[in-house]
Parts: structure tokens; sequence; C-alpha cells
């Protein structure tokens, strides 16, 4: 078992012949993804790297059955691609894309929410379960097949973690990069409550950032639902509260914010928190008889 | 992006929104017909800045003669503003907006922004309007009111008469207020704002609305579709060194320690300048080189970083994911050797062909130290930082 993919699951690429869409497709088939074709408008019926494109997703859709996207167009298309993907019945949509303007994201979460697809992103690496499936940009060889679920906000830092785990021989039952945006298609929560019903996940790793109320919201969430241990790290104690203009930004988020807040919260909800990234490892140790 | 006070009153004004007549000026000459153009016996005139607290701080006067308006332009043209929301340093004040004087019978708050938890834009409105308005937020939620956009209805007048209601208004300006609502939450779409805020909003002594003050932020992400706000970039009111960065797609961000930091990924940035803090260092700088470490990009990297005088010493944090470690060190060798870098580097480089990439910068013959694990990196710029 695993979270949102396994080696059945049929991906397609959208922005497929593009160099991004290439270069990352190209590793995911060599990992062992089940991808099944790509789209690039205009460059339906061609063959790219063995598999077939298609101009649409529901063409894409119709004639390979895929359940799953990863999206790698630029910016400006991503708000058509998204929502292209979730109206032709894809129930996961991974968007690796970054700089994609708030107010489109806005619109295509809610979309999202209404169809029931899961988005993952954007401005992520994409989501694994080691040796069975790699959807987006993670280097797959630093995986290990395993227990600890992980999900970030922060690309690199995923990586970090990740290493450690496999370091440690816990390995991973799947890692999540949420996506650092304001406005990210899956939170925390979702993603913590999916790991909560995996079996094969004994543990989980979650990391945060400074801004947001994500994962105070995440440490209600774990203190209420969560029975699995869970280790904990946000990054950015160090950083100033730089410029500023305005009050509304501080109002909305109600003066919360900064990691000694978040870490405050995941405490009081039974986390393991962690205050060196290199010592999630080391806080995994203390979670069980490993 | 952030927007001048002037030019969020432009905008205002384009959408039909009540604002004071005003007039900007760059020049002390030029105080002189601005004053005239405007009319009246009274004006206020402000600092331009992109910063709030400028009352406090001295950046807004009455005046009551083009003499004093003239002694508010000598005063703060060409100087630096510095309030409680700037850095020690300030704001520089390019700009003057002089502007006809309001009869303030009411001070109200009414402010926009992008709420994460929901998803959605969020207008707030109160009653207790002026500086003190967060601390009104903090011990006093319930009054401020709150009124979510749906993402695919859009805002309604029944939401501007809620709020209306809410704040205790009554007769024609329940209608006024609906219509200020409402433009307000079309100009925060159709200019992809990510923030929005006047503070106060007042009601004059003749009983209408007034945007007294405006704040606007601009989602840089939507730029590429908003050329007319791409045009009204203030660049001089950025960090010279975060904005030579920006156009190398470096996140840069100054600060006072003495370890100069190049790391790829923001979060592993922080993450980075943390464990430094940990070990008694203290980072002169956030630096996020992004993905594609290329040698250009480590390049402008290192130059940024050591344009900085307090810099004794650079930590490089690089988890190679797919890029090759050993091109990385390549690419820091020669970013090295091309901008003559003299003081010690500490490189910590993990992932893909690592091993590789650790014996090319040892065998370097550079001031490169090597360091096995990311502790050890910040041990050692620690120490060097204290040695130097």
């Amino acid at each position: 078992m695993s979270i949102l993919v396994d080696s059945n699951t049929k991906v397609v690429c959208q922005g497929f012949t593009g160099s991004q869409g290439t270069f990352h497709s190209e590793q995911a088939i060599e990992y062992g993804t089940n991808m099944v074709g790509g789209v690039t408008p205009g460059k339906g019926g061609l063959i790219h790297l063995g598999l077939p494109v298609f101009d649409t997703m529901q063409e894409a859709v119709d004639n390979t059955g895929a359940e799953a996207s990863v999206i790698y167009v630029p910016a400006p298309f991503c708000k058509d691609a998204i929502l292209e993907a979730a109206e032709a019945d894809i129930r996961l949509i991974v968007c690796i894309t970054e700089g994609i303007p708030i107010l489109d994201m806005i619109a295509v979460k809610a979309k999202c929410d209404e169809l029931g697809v899961c988005l993952i992103g954007p401005n992520c690496p994409g989501i694994i379960t080691p040796e069975q499936c790699k959807i987006g940009i993670m280097p797959g060889y630093i995986h290990l097949p395993g227990k600890v679920g992980i999900v970030s906000r922060s690309g690199t830092l995923t990586y970090e973690a990740v290493k450690q785990t496999t370091d440690h021989g816990y390995g991973q039952s799947s890692c999540v990069g949420i996506g650092g945006d304001p406005i990210p298609g899956s939170s925390f929560i979702d993603i913590l409550g999916m790991f909560e019903k995996d079996p094969q996940t004994e543990a989980v790793v979650m990391i945060g950032e400074i801004g947001g109320t994500s994962e105070e919201e995440a440490a209600a969430f774990i203190k209420e639902n969560v029975s699995k241990p869970v280790v904990a790290y946000i990054a950015g104690v160090t950083a100033p509260a730089g410029k500023r203009m305005g009050h509304a930004g501080a109002i909305i988020s109600g003066g919360k914010g900064t990691a000694d807040e978040k870490f405050e919260a995941l405490n009081d909800a039974g986390v393991i928190t962690v205050r060196s990234l290199t010592e999630i490892g080391a806080g995994l140790a203390k979670t069980g008889n490993w | 992006m952030n927007l001048h006070e002037y030019q969020a009153k432009q905008l205002f004004a384009d959408y039909g929104l009540p604002v004071s007549k005003g007039v900007v000026v760059d020049d002390v000459d030029k105080v002189a017909a601005a004053v005239k153009k405007i009319g009246g016996k009274k004006w206020m005139v402000k600092a331009q800045v992109h910063a709030g607290g400028r009352g406090k701080a001295g950046g807004v006067k009455l005046a009551d003669s083009v003499e004093d308006v003239r002694g508010f332009a000598e005063q703060w043209l060409g100087k630096n503003l510095i309030t409680y929301q700037t850095d020690a340093t300030g704001q520089p004040v390019n700009r003057i907006l002089v502007e006809a004087c309001t009869n303030i019978s009411q001070e109200l708050y009414l402010g926009a922004a992008v709420d994460r938890s929901s998803s959605r834009i969020v207008f707030m409105a109160s009653m207790e309007g002026g500086v003190e308005i967060e601390k009104v937020a903090v011990e006093t939620p319930e009054k401020i009111l709150k009124a979510p956009i749906d993402p695919i209805m859009g805002p309604h007048s029944s939401q501007g008469r809620k709020l209306a209601l809410g704040l205790g208004l009554e007769g024609v300006q329940i209608k006024q207020f609906i219509e200020l609502f409402l433009g307000l939450a079309k100009l925060f779409q159709d200019l992809d704002l990510s923030l929005l805020e006047i503070n106060p909003l007042v009601i004059t002594t003749e009983g209408n609305f007034e945007c007294l003050d405006g704040k606007i932020i601009i989602d840089s992400n939507a730029l590429y579709r908003q050329p007319k706000l791409k045009k009204m970039m203030d660049p001089s009111q950025d960090d010279e060194r975060e904005v030579l960065a920006a156009q190398w797609d470096l996140n840069y961000v100054a600060l006072d320690g003495n370890i100069g930091c190049m790391v790829n990924g923001a979060g592993l940035a922080m993450g980075t300048m943390d464990i430094i803090k940990t070990h008694g260092g203290k980072p002169a700088n956030f630096l996020d080189v992004g993905g594609g470490t290329t040698k250009d990009k480590v390049t402008e990297a290192f130059k940024i970083i050591l344009s900085d005088e307090n810099v004794v010493t650079v930590l490089v944090n690089i988890f190679g994911g797919i890029v090759r470690c050993d091109l990385i060190a390549e690419g820091v060798i020669g970013a090295v050797q091309e901008v003559g870098v003299q003081i010690p580097v500490v490189v910590r480089l993990e992932g893909n062909n690592s091993e590789l990439g650790r014996e090319v910068l040892e065998n370097s013959g550079f001031n490169i130290v090597v360091a096995s694990s990311l502790s050890e990196a910040a041990e050692l710029s620690v120490a060097l930082a204290e040695d130097a």
C-alpha cells in the first residue's frame, strides 16, 4: 500500500514535448512509472519517448485510461491545463510549475474541490511511491520503499528528509510535496489524513515553513485525527519579519505564522518537533521500537 | 510588487472610487504649481514610500501655506523615511503627494487580502479605523467584519450591505459603501492584487466616503498580464542587491550577519540559516539559487553575496537532485575563479554523484573547504567566521 499512486497508476504528462516535460518524463519512465502518453496541443498523433501524444486531455484519457496527470506547462497556461485535466475526469493532478498567479489558483482550487479532484502543487517537486511511481522532479535514487510518509511544503527540504529516512533504513511509503504557494491544491491535512489510513505508513514526517497558518491547522488536525507518530520540522526560525506594507496580511492571519508559533502548536498536538533539519532521522528514531 | 499611495489612488479613481484631489511632485520647484492646481487653503502632504507608519514618523503633515508645503518637500525629497515597518535605514522619499484637505467626521478601516486558509479573497471592514487596527484584530477580533468573495460567483451587493449595516452605516452611506465594496472587489480581481487596504476610509463632514490612504500589493506572478501596472514598479524602494538578484532569477534577502549563504531551494535556504544560528553563527543573507544551478548563476550569486562587506566566509549548500554534483562542483570552482573569491568557501554537496563532486572540489587548489555533512558545514563556517 501507499497513498495516491502505485505501480498501476496510469500517468499522462501535460506539456509532454517541451524541454521540462521531456526530461522529467524520461526520468519517470526510467524509474518505472506507468507513463501512458502526453498532451501537447497541436502535436496530437506524434509519438514522443515511445508514447502517444494527444491534442487534448479528453483524447488522452479516452485512449489510454489515464487517471493521473503531471503538468509542466508554463505558468500562464497552468490554469487552463489544470481545468482541462479536471474536466477530463483525471482523479489526481500534480502541477510542478511555479509562478502561477494567485487568483488563477483560487479559481482552480474551487473547481477541483467541486469536482472532487485531488490537486497536488503547484510549485512542488511532486509525489513518489518508491520503486513504483514517480510523478515529478525529485531524484528517484534517494528513495527507499519503507514505512515513513513524508509531506512537505519545500522541495529540497523534502530531499533532505527522504535521504535521512533512507540512511536510517526506514524508507518511505509515499512522499508528497504539497508546494510552497499560498494556495496549494492539497494541504497538510489532506495528506496527513491519507497517511493515517494507509497501513504501510507507520510514522509521518511533516516539513513546514514560516508564513500562513497551514502548520497550525495541521497541528489541530493531528491532535484529533492522527494516531501515528508525527515528526515535524519548520524552516525559518531565524528568518526576519522583513519589510511590509499595511495590516491586512497580519489581520487575516490573526498574527500567526512564525516558526515559534508553529512549533508550539505542533508540540501541543503531541508531535515530535526537531529544531534542526539534520535531526529528522533522529526524531523518527524516538518514535518507537525501530 | 508594492505600489505607492499615489499610484493606488490613481487606480481607485480609474474605478470611480472617491479620492481627494491630489498632485504628486518629485521636485521642490513643482510644489507651487501643484498647490495652485489643487486650490484651497490647506493641504495634506505625504511622503511616498513603500511602508506604513508614515504619520508617526513625520512623513505626513497638514500644511496651511505654500511655504509650508515647500518646506515639507525640502525636508523629505531625497531623504529616507524610517517607520516601524521599515528597516533601520528606511525608505527613500522620491515623491511627495500633495492633496486637498479633507474634513473628517469618522475613520473606518477597509481591506482585502488572499486568505490562505479558506482559499478566498476576504474583505475586512471595521469602525475602528486608523493605525491601531492590528491591535483591534488581536484584542477585539469581533470588531472586524469579514466578507469572503466566492471565486465563481464573485462579490454581491448583499455582502456589501451586510458589511455596511454591521458597521452601523445609515441612509445614503449604505449605498455608497456597497458601491465602494463592489468597485474594490472588481479592482482586486481585474488587476491581480494580493493585498488592498484603505486605512483610513473616512466619512467626511459632508457625509461622503473618501479613500484617505491606499495600499496595494500586486501579485508578482501576474505581472506578465498587467503591463500597465508593471510600469508602476519603483525599484528605488527595494534593496539594490535584491533587485539585481531578481534579474538573475535568484532570490536574495540581505541580513545582518557575516556568513554568506548560497543554497538551492527556499526551504533548504531557510533551514541552512537556522542551522548556522544553532551553531552560534549569523547568516549574512538568504539566497536561493533555484533549481538549475548553472555556473553563470553561481557566479552571479557569489558576486551578490560578496558585495556585502560584512561577509567573511561563504557556505554553499546544494542538494543536487537531478543535476550531477560534479557539474555543480565545477560550477562553484569556475565561479570562485572568475569572481576572484579571497575568503574561505565551505561547500556541502549532497545527491547525485556527490562523492565525485567533493573530490573535484578538494583537488581544485582554491580556498574551498569540503564538508561531509550539513552539520559539519555549519560548524566549519561558524568557526571560520569567528577566526576572521
